[in-house]
């Protein structure tokens, strides 16, 4: 569903990515896990093209994503959501006119269409009576949770996370996990920049270890944890855990 | 000094001067909103991707702030009427109100511009990202969540540009303009007491810049309630 191919990444002198190449296929959960600074958010940014990789090639669906075919392009990223570590609601709208926004203006469609599939979504990730609130009146939890709706709002093939537990309050961390388990088991397909090593061994299928902007292991999430191949990812995985 | 303050502060006179004080207030009012109109044009010129609408901005808003709003004016005031004569051969009967109000609007604009602009850096980054990612155009990121936020931000140097307006609108009665300072400048001369006629002026503009601010801080109130 989604292939990267041979990606660099620079910024300035620093190599965020170093040849990086990983296929991600329909329905799989992939954690993307790794130190700070190891390259896994500036990943998921290229899969989506809000960075611009200095070289390598992104595909989805077998078909190259190329920014200078800018209809295609503007389509094949409509396939793909995007949910933030720091959410990026729009202050100045109501829940709801967040999740309408751009199934209206993007979408194309009514008032009344668009304010139905909002509150499909916004009841499937438990917050219907709070269509009429202000962002800044919600909890880190409930603005990430309005946050997946509004993605899901534009019927995305995939879901991308980008440390959606990172920014939040710890007793609010499992709301969203669990919305974002329910999605997996529907089938969504779904890459998640994560320090939930709970979530990614429980609900990910697949654990893709990052280190200085190279892929360094890339296995089935139970195997990962319970052996390890690589020493850096055993150095890891002994800082992360506390015994 | 006040040789005649009965004889100035008469009702007919203060009915005089109010009239000056409207006119400057609605001048002062039009000139806000066009100039503001003129920001936003500004501020995208600037922000654009291509150089030449860069360019364009910068030397509008330099050459405008680098120039005394009096002289503005005076160019105004005399250029305009004779490029009409030029391309034309016709007089142009000129009207001093609406050539004080394109002045002031322009100069306006410029500072507009760059109060826009900040407002517009000043909203986070990840606003358009998510903007990005729903597959919003930068126009509709702009229109529906980026100016909206942005004019929250500049809801208070905008009020005090309207009060600076108010009281640059005295400017324009070196082209003959009436408004309040003029009218008070005719009461002075009548009663050969420019004291008591100034004096009204002041109380006048008082009136109308504190209100203005008072009523600001209302409306800056109001608008942080979904903060």
């Amino acid at each position: 569903m989604i292939k990267v191919e041979h990606v660099e990444k620079n910024f300035g002198k620093l190599h965020a990515l170093n040849d990086v190449s990983l296929e991600v296929n329909k329905g799989e959960i992939v954690s993307l896990i790794g130190p700070s600074g190891s390259g896994k958010s500036t990943l998921l940014r290229c899969i989506h093209g809000l960075e611009k990789a200095d070289a390598g090639k992104i595909y989805i669906n077998g078909e190259v994503m190329d920014p200078s075919d800018e209809k295609k392009y503007r389509q094949q990223r409509n396939q793909m959501g995007f949910v933030f570590q720091h959410f990026n609601l729009f202050p100045n709208m109501t829940v709801l006119e967040n999740c309408n926004l751009a199934q209206i203006q993007v979408g194309g469609k009514t008032k009344e269409e668009a304010e139905k599939t909002s509150m499909e979504y916004l009841k499937r990730v438990g917050l219907a009576e709070k269509r009429d609130a202000y962002p800044n009146n919600l909890s880190g939890g409930q603005k990430q949770r309005v946050a997946i709706a509004r993605a899901l709002c534009m019927d995305p093939e995939m879901m991308l996370f980008d440390e959606p537990t990172s920014a939040l309050d710890p007793e609010m961390i499992k709301e969203v996990l669990e919305v974002m388990k329910d999605l997996g088991n529907q089938g969504m397909t779904m890459i998640v920049v994560t320090h939930e090593m709970g979530f990614a061994r429980k609900v990910g299928n697949r654990v893709v270890f990052l280190d200085h902007g190279e892929i360094v292991e890339d296995s089935p999430s139970e195997e990962f944890f319970s052996n390890p191949q690589s020493d850096r990812a055993k150095d890891f995985l002994s800082k992360v855990f506390y015994e | 000094m006040f040789v005649s303050l009965e004889q100035v502060f008469t009702s007919e006179n203060i009915l005089y001067l109010g009239k000056g004080a409207l006119m400057s207030l609605g001048i002062a009012i039009l000139s806000l909103f066009i100039g503001l109109i003129l920001g936003v044009l500004g501020a995208s010129a600037k922000r654009s991707k291509h150089l030449i609408f860069r360019a364009i901005g910068n030397f509008y808003v330099e050459v405008i702030r680098g120039t005394p709003m009096l002289l503005q004016i005076l160019i105004l005031f005399s250029v305009v009427p004779s490029i009409y004569t030029a391309i034309t051969g016709e007089v142009l009967r000129i009207n001093v109100y609406l050539i004080g109000i394109i002045a002031m609007s322009i100069n306006s604009g410029a500072y507009s511009t760059e109060l826009i602009r900040s407002g517009i850096n000043g909203v986070d980054k990840g606003q358009w990202e998510a903007c990005e990612t729903l597959g919003l155009s930068s126009w509709q990121t702009m229109r529906f969540v980026v100016l909206p936020q942005a004019f929250k931000l500049i809801v208070p140097p905008i009020i005090s540009e309207f009060v600076t307006l108010i009281k640059d609108s005295s400017l324009i009665s070196t082209i003959g303009a009436v408004e309040l300072l003029k009218a008070s400048q005719i009461v002075g001369n009548t009663y050969y007491d420019y004291m008591s006629a100034y004096a009204l002026a002041a109380i006048f503009y008082l009136i109308m810049t504190i209100s203005i601010s008072y009523i600001g801080k209302k409306v800056e109130k109001r608008l942080a309630v979904s903060d």
